[in-house]
């Protein structure tokens, strides 16, 4: 019996076990696939990690041994190259590794943060050939970080999510020819800063409402047809525009890691392909908690930082045994907020709630209300899908209400 | 000189290799690609057809209903999985019944055993997800799936196993008859063997025009697919296919004996040979189809799309002929060439026979291949058994599909040997799960460069010109 195990040792993982230590528990385990603690950090060899949580600028291997260091000073017990295969709804929990085989752990809590994966060509239906040359953009920037290999050397990205935004800067310090990043959308989904930082600095060309309509090349890439595509995302043929490359990143989203979650019997929400939580981030089933991109995917390792204590104090608090409270509170979202980060509220408290938005507004108002009462509004100069929004909901809001409804309100 | 050489590595070839195999007769198998499998046996639907389809008297319904019949116990001696999933065709009002009645018909002539019509309710209690304006089907249980490529790769090695051998790369350019022998020449290299096999699948007809023979012509036929997430593979339990046409049989909606759900295929005529490109009219009409079957198809649920061609020959029947003593043609073995094809390579030494070959029984015939492990399919002693032997079996490379550093090496080292990533793919799954590789090609490069001693950054994806990196950072590795 383990009071805490926490599947996942990246920057979600190493927080949520500090911030449960810190709240008296002793007994966690530390469950990691890879064969280092940290995650997805030890690739992102760029700087701009940090900024939020302490104040400057760190690359992400420098983040995550911040939260490293903590784990080996305060003896927190981790297995590495430890796969979890397993975790049924009385939080029992079936792993393997090279040493002990197979074996099991009864844990009293779980924190999931096994993070996310990126999503493949295959989910997009690129017609053409399928040559090699075709990387997720976190593939090609383990090869280029962490292996010290380039995978091509004329490039395309498709997609404008940080990783395909980063990775434009990354080959071309390495001496590549990123030709041009092409992006569905009418605007990016990545960071305003990431744009101006690694394309624009590179003079990269930013295609918006562009897609790669063909695939080229019988063994190896050849070439890709790209096009403006119509408000409805068809290709329009007069601006089909061959491209001969070598390589093409694909930046085209992010899929939370969720097989595990399911096979517990956890409810998923369809819109975040996260566990559907509450302002603890305790997920449908009583003990086990999710945070970080197993949840919904951040722009910030920050915030994933912080959601990772939220969810390692509530872990240690439901260690401790505190009551279960009778309220439910649910939130409620129109069709420009996407969804909300806890979705349900069951304590009247302070609480934070994150929220992402479906398309780039203007001169936009959040407005959060409860029947016919407006609890609060926050106005906002600009808000896009690639930056994550927040506000606060107090204590006294949540008195004699049993619904939340978050819309943005937008002048026409 | 051997005593057969056999042209082409995919699942014809493979099978009568293997069932050569079982005399005592000195084989090789020629491939022009870098591995086996490679052509319409990589690229297919996987469905063991019960046999109602070909007209009755051909040889397509003859060898289909025989080779079905056989492949339970084929798959069981290669270590491959293989179900028996039955098969609906389904119907949409009364003109398609009657179409379906002629299909038992057929069926019954054929000697397809246990064919049903269903309807109504109890059509529904067997698949309830079939779409709400399909009214009736034919139903045969004999019906199944299996990995062909998987089947070619285990036959190929059970082959190898039994002592024959394996040149890939090889591309026949040239066959020269001479008195009791042929010479088959490469580019690169001369093999002189008694008999010629040509199972050369969609270039069988330019092997046989090579050997003097051009009475048939293969065309190729384009089908496209599109593969779902395992989430989606209870999504039907049958495999569902439209009541066919004029226009052909349309296209099916089946579970794979992987677990995956598998749309497709289109069907499309052409000349190129080599086209195996995707389309998004053809990948728009697999989606659009499939949604017509069966209710509850999750598009965003695909993991990839790919397309397969099929050797269509001239005669609309399989063309398994001899017009000459020691060369025999196995052309045009498009669908149901791969239920057959156990029962083709039995036909196929029924003919050497016939011209009088001797082939004596090798009592050394090993029939089963050593089973691979497989850790995601095995139980928790076995997996502990497996770990303990062998650590790496403990090791999971490939998250997606639970495939472990242990397989992936056996794979490395069993015959017939993979040389590229692809190679892996086919014969371990790894990179063949939600993520497409995404996370384990890196590793498995690794593995592969350990293994066959060449450098990391010369590990290709398909052989020949498929590299996977250019060099090194600035800075070097």
């Amino acid at each position: 019996m383990t009071d805490l195990v926490i599947i996942g040792g990246g920057p979600a993982g190493m927080s949520a076990a500090l911030a449960a230590y810190d709240r008296g528990v002793r007994d966690i385990l530390i469950l990691e696939r890879d064969d280092s603690l940290g995650g997805i950090l030890k690739q992102c060899i760029h700087n701009g990690f940090g900024l939020h949580t302490f104040h400057e600028e760190l690359t992400g291997p420098e983040y995550a041994w911040k939260y490293e260091k903590q784990i080996h000073e305060k003896q927190i017990a981790y297995k590495l190259n430890t796969m979890v295969l397993d975790i049924t709804p009385d939080k029992v929990i079936t792993a393997t590794n090279e040493t002990e085989g197979i074996f099991t752990i009864q844990a009293k809590a779980i924190i999931l943060a096994m993070g996310c994966r990126e999503r493949p060509r295959g989910a997009l239906h690129i017609p053409g050939t399928r040559p090699s040359g075709i990387y997720s953009a976190g593939t090609a920037q383990r090869f280029v970080n962490l292996e010290g290999y380039m995978p091509g050397k004329d490039v395309v990205i498709l997609g404008s999510g940080d990783i395909g935004l980063i990775m434009a800067r990354r080959m071309t310090l390495e001496g590549a020819k990123v030709h041009a990043v092409c992006e569905l959308m009418p605007y990016s989904g990545g960071l305003a800063r990431n744009i101006e930082q690694c394309l624009n600095d590179f003079d990269i060309p930013l295609k918006l409402s562009h897609t790669v309509v063909e695939i080229h090349g019988k063994k190896r890439l050849e070439g890709v047809t790209i096009a403006e595509v119509d408000p409805k995302g068809e290709p329009i043929e007069t601006t089909k525009e061959y491209i001969p490359c070598d390589t093409l990143l694909l930046s085209v989203g992010l899929i939370p890691e969720n097989e595990l979650t399911k096979q517990a019997g956890i409810q998923i929400d369809p819109v975040t392909g996260g566990a559907r939580v509450n302002q603890d981030r305790q997920t449908s089933v009583p003990g086990i908690f999710a945070c970080g991109n197993v949840l919904h995917v951040h722009d910030l390792v920050d915030f994933v930082s912080k959601e990772a204590e939220i969810a390692g104090i509530a872990a240690a608090a439901y260690l401790n045994g505190v009551p279960e409270t009778k309220t439910e509170i649910s939130i409620k979202t129109d069709g420009k907020i996407r969804y909300t980060v806890p979705e349900v509220i069951t304590e009247k408290k302070d609480i934070t709630v994150y929220f992402r938005v479906s398309g780039v507004y203007r001169n936009a108002t959040v407005c959060v209300t409860s029947g016919k009462n407006v609890l609060l509004t926050k106005k906002k100069q600009k808000v896009s899908p690639g930056e994550m929004e927040s506000v606060i909901i107090k204590k006294e809001m949540l008195e004699q209400i049993d619904e939340l409804m978050f819309q943005l309100e937008v002048q026409s | 000189m051997y005593d057969v050489a056999v042209i082409g590595a995919g699942v014809v070839g493979a099978m009568t290799a293997r069932e050569l195999a079982k005399y005592h007769l000195r084989i090789c198998i020629l491939e022009r690609e870098n591995d086996v499998s490679m052509g319409a046996s990589r690229a297919n639907s996987g469905i063991v057809h019960a046999g109602f389809d070909a007209k009755p008297g051909s040889l397509k319904a003859k060898l289909n209903v025989q080779g079905a019949a056989m492949m339970e116990q084929v798959a069981r001696e290669l270590g491959v999985s293989y179900k028996n999933n039955g098969s609906l065709v389904i119907g949409y009002g009364d003109e398609d019944k009657q179409t379906l009645h002629e299909l038992l018909k057929r069926g019954q002539a054929n000697g397809v055993p246990k064919l049903t019509l269903l309807e109504g309710e109890e059509l529904r209690r067997r698949e309830p997800n079939l779409s709400s304006e399909v009214t009736c089907a034919l139903y045969a249980p004999t019906a199944g799936i299996i990995c062909p490529y998987t089947l070619t790769l285990a036959a190929v090695g059970n082959a190898m196993d039994n002592g024959a051998e394996l040149k890939t790369n090889f591309e026949v350019h040239k066959i020269i008859s001479h008195d009791g022998y042929y010479e088959i020449v490469s580019g690169t290299e001369t093999v002189l063997a008694k008999v010629v096999i040509n199972a050369a699948g969609a270039y069988a007809d330019t092997v046989a025009a090579m050997a003097g023979e051009p009475f048939f012509t293969v065309k190729p036929r384009r089908g496209e697919y599109i593969l779902l997430d395992k989430e989606c593979g209870n999504t039907v339990s049958h495999t569902i296919f439209k009541t066919p046409t004029k226009m052909g049989k349309g296209i099916l909606v089946s579970p794979t004996v992987d677990g995956n759900l598998l749309l497709g295929p289109t069907s499309v005529d052409m000349e190129d040979k080599e086209n195996t490109q995707t389309t998004k009219d053809g990948l728009k009409k697999v989606l659009a189809e499939a949604e017509n079957m069966v209710s509850g198809i999750n598009v965003r649920q695909s993991i990839r799309s790919f397309c397969g061609l099929r050797a269509v020959g001239s005669t609309g029947d399989f063309i398994i002929t001899s017009k000459r003593r020691g060369l025999i043609h196995a052309g045009g073995i498009e669908s149901p060439g791969l239920s057959a094809s156990p029962a083709i390579a039995a036909y196929i030494v029924g003919l050497l026979k016939e011209q009088g070959y001797e082939l004596t029984v090798n009592p050394q015939f090993n029939p089963n291949r050593p089973a691979m492990h497989r850790f995601k399919e095995a139980s928790r002693t076995e997996k502990n058994r497996m770990i303990r032997e062998n650590p790496s079996y403990g090791k999971i490379v490939c998250r997606c599909e639970s495939v472990t550093e242990g397989e992936i090496l056996e794979a490395i080292r069993m015959n017939p040997k993979p040389g590229d990533l692809d190679g892996v793919k086919r014969r371990t799954r790894a990179q063949m799960g939600r993520c497409q590789g995404g996370f384990c090609t890196p590793y498995i490069m690794k593995l592969l460069a350990k293994e066959l001693q060449l450098p990391y950054e010369q590990i290709a994806k398909s052989g020949g010109e498929s590299w996977l990196l250019s060099g090194t950072t600035k800075e070097g590795n």
